[in-house]
């Protein structure tokens, strides 16, 4: 069992009611995206899908029940990188990073263990910031250095057969576009070799273009669920976010086109 | 299928290929110096609490006996014998291991509560552990009849180590909202249960004889006065059960000051990691206040000052705290003993002068953050 699944979800937390009745598959090898309104239930679903909350109804990953899995066996298989995350203590980049490491990196040969915090924070274009303070780093740099813990943890996509995973909530929502792209790709390979993502988008550009899968959360439940091209339509886009949404498409190769939007903001015609 | 994941031989040539030196923002081997020069710090307090006192006993006159080099008929040997075999020597043996677990109690409070601003003392739960303590000395040949006379001696740790204990599990029940602790909650909460503590206390006192009232007393001092081997013996278990336990705390506090969602994803059994912080601490708080009352400001300083230099894992800080608060209250202790000799300072006198200070400080820096 190659796969991520969540059958009959529910969670209520505080009494309320933030995940209804879901159904939820993500296959390894495959960029799951989750998108969805504020508050729709896209964190909660991600969150439920690590194992961290109680549930009513079953998460199946690899095709054990997650609650039959200890931490540190959940832990191997895979890593939740969380929208923000704040230090209580002042520690160095690489002592971060190297918690990932701590708690997995499984398959990786041991003489390189030492190596991976480097390896891995030159990969999130961080290189040469080991031995910065976490806390001084910008909110950005603080992602892409949680993304490269997360990254020590599950470092093997496939590990002797069985797909790691990768769990990202909102990956690029601090991140200007050059890294948005960076960690989209870093998502893509890993799951082009064979491993498992699941990641929270909001946005739907980057979800179109990353995405194999595109889960559409709305109030609790799953609105829409399929490729980009068949979820990313008019109409749901309408009804899920409240406002009026076009998707556009490229024009089919050869045959050029021309965006009028630098004509109206940067020199409006027709206004002095 | 191609893939452009990079495979270990790649990895292997890129870790090769990266031209920084593989040990940058690496500070466990400075950590680990660092452990070296705090054992001889200990060595040396250790040396100074023996040879510290209000008598002219000379720690080198007995071991100078020890080795056949004095005469054995001599009458201030037998004296200074007795003082430093059943006085200064059980002092040092306890005050360190007060250091010790107030230190480790408060670098584990502040793991578990990600906020460096933990004490037991502040939090109440020295309080909590005081009062099951006086509980004990009061009620206890009334509540436990002639099984006190041979309970008696664990049971004041014992009851020290359960007020600790609820006065722990309440704090962080209050406190604590899914992981998050709100740190003016913490205090204030700290305060207020502190208070309760004491006030419950306060009206046993009502009750108490005036033997009782003796032991009483003896708490709101603070002191290492009164140290002998019995002591050592009733509280030392307590102490060594929980510092034995840090070293299975270290890796999951580490993962914790990511936050305790991140803490399970990496693998963590939080809530057994958590269960066991909340019982060491309160082992050994309330084995430390049991025999020395509420000295305060150890466990704040101690993990503190080592945060700044050695860096804030865990692996390297329990150990270091325990080393180093054993240190902090043995060099107090010596003060308490010296500064008004013959007389005697509570020794908590001489931490609060330390720690009062040294705790404002910290409020001062963190101020940006403490309105929030």
């Amino acid at each position: 069992m190659t796969m991520l699944a969540a059958r009959n979800l529910s969670v209520r937390l505080a009494g309320a009611k933030i995940l209804d009745t879901v159904d939820f598959v993500a296959a390894a090898g495959e960029v799951t995206a989750i998108i969805g309104p504020n508050g729709s239930g896209k964190t909660t679903l991600l969150r439920a899908l690590s194992g961290e909350l109680p549930v009513a109804g079953d998460v199946a990953l690899n095709g054990s029940d997650i609650r039959n899995l200890k931490p540190w066996q959940a832990a191997a298989l895979r890593a939740v990188l969380p929208q923000a995350t704040v230090l209580a203590f002042p520690f160095t980049v690489r002592e971060v990073v190297r918690l990932g490491l701590a708690a997995g990196g499984a398959g990786v040969p041991s003489a390189m263990l030492e190596r991976l915090p480097e390896v891995a924070l030159e990969r999130v274009d961080l290189a040469g910031f080991a031995g910065r303070m976490y806390q001084d780093l910008s909110g950005g740099e603080q992602q892409r250095v949680q993304l490269a813990r997360v990254l020590c943890q599950v470092w093997t996509p496939v590990l002797d057969g069985v797909p790691c995973w990768l769990l990202l909530d909102e990956p690029v929502s601090s991140l200007d576009i050059r890294h948005q792209l960076l960690v989209m790709n870093i998502a893509r390979d890993f799951a082009d070799a064979g491993g498992g993502v699941v990641a929270v988008l909001h946005d739907l550009n980057l979800a179109s273009l990353f995405a194999d899968r595109v889960v559409v959360m709305d109030r609790g439940k799953v609105a829409a669920n399929g490729t980009a091209a068949a979820v990313l339509v008019d109409d749901v886009l309408a009804r899920v976010f409240g406002c009026d949404l076009r998707v556009g498409m490229l024009p089919a190769p050869g045959i050029p086109f021309v965006l009028p939007h630098a004509a109206l903001s940067q020199n409006p015609i027709g206004r002095s | 299928m191609a893939t452009n994941w990079p495979t270990s031989d790649a990895v292997t040539s890129l870790a090769q290929s990266l031209a920084v030196g593989s040990s940058t923002g690496d500070r466990s081997a400075a950590g680990r110096l660092g452990l070296v020069v705090i054992v001889l710090l200990l060595v040396a307090a250790a040396g100074i609490s023996v040879t510290t006192g209000a008598s002219d006993a000379s720690f080198g006159h007995v071991v100078a006996s020890w080795l056949g080099h004095a005469n054995a008929a001599d009458a201030s040997l037998t004296r200074d014998r007795i003082i430093i075999m059943d006085i200064r020597l059980p002092r040092m043996v306890l005050g360190a291991l007060v250091g010790a677990a107030l230190a480790v109690s408060g670098a584990i409070l502040q793991g578990l509560f990600r906020n460096p601003l933990a004490d037991p003392g502040l939090v109440g739960v020295s309080s909590g552990a005081g009062l099951g303590a006086v509980l004990v000395i009061v009620l206890g040949s009334a509540l436990l009849g002639p099984l006190f006379a041979v309970a008696g001696l664990y049971a004041l740790p014992f009851a020290a180590f359960l007020g600790g204990l609820a006065s722990t599990f309440l704090l962080y029940g209050i406190a604590t909202r899914r992981g998050q602790t709100a740190i003016a909650t913490m205090l204030l909460a700290g305060i207020a249960l502190g208070a309760l503590a004491a006030a419950l206390t306060g009206l046993l006192v009502y009750r108490a004889n005036d033997t009782q009232l003796r032991d009483i007393t003896f708490w709101s001092l603070g002191s290492l006065a009164g140290s002998d081997w019995t002591k050592v013996l009733a509280a030392g278990p307590f102490m060594a059960l929980a510092l034995a336990a840090t070293p299975f705390l270290a890796n999951g506090l580490n993962a914790m000051s990511l936050g305790e969602a991140s803490a399970y994803h990496l693998g963590v059994p939080v809530q057994r990691l958590k269960a066991i912080a909340i019982f060491a601490v309160a082992g050994a708080t309330g084995a430390a206040v049991a025999v020395s009352g509420g000295i305060g400001f150890v466990g704040i300083v101690v993990p503190h000052l080592l945060r700044l230099t050695i860096g804030p894992d865990h692996r390297l800080l329990l150990p270091g705290s325990a080393l180093l608060g054993a240190s902090f209250l043995l060099v107090a202790d010596a003060i308490s003993r010296s500064i008004a000799a013959p007389a005697e300072l509570p020794i908590g006198i001489v931490t609060a002068m330390v720690g009062g200070p040294f705790f404002l400080w910290l409020l001062l820096r963190r101020r940006g953050l403490l309105g929030t």
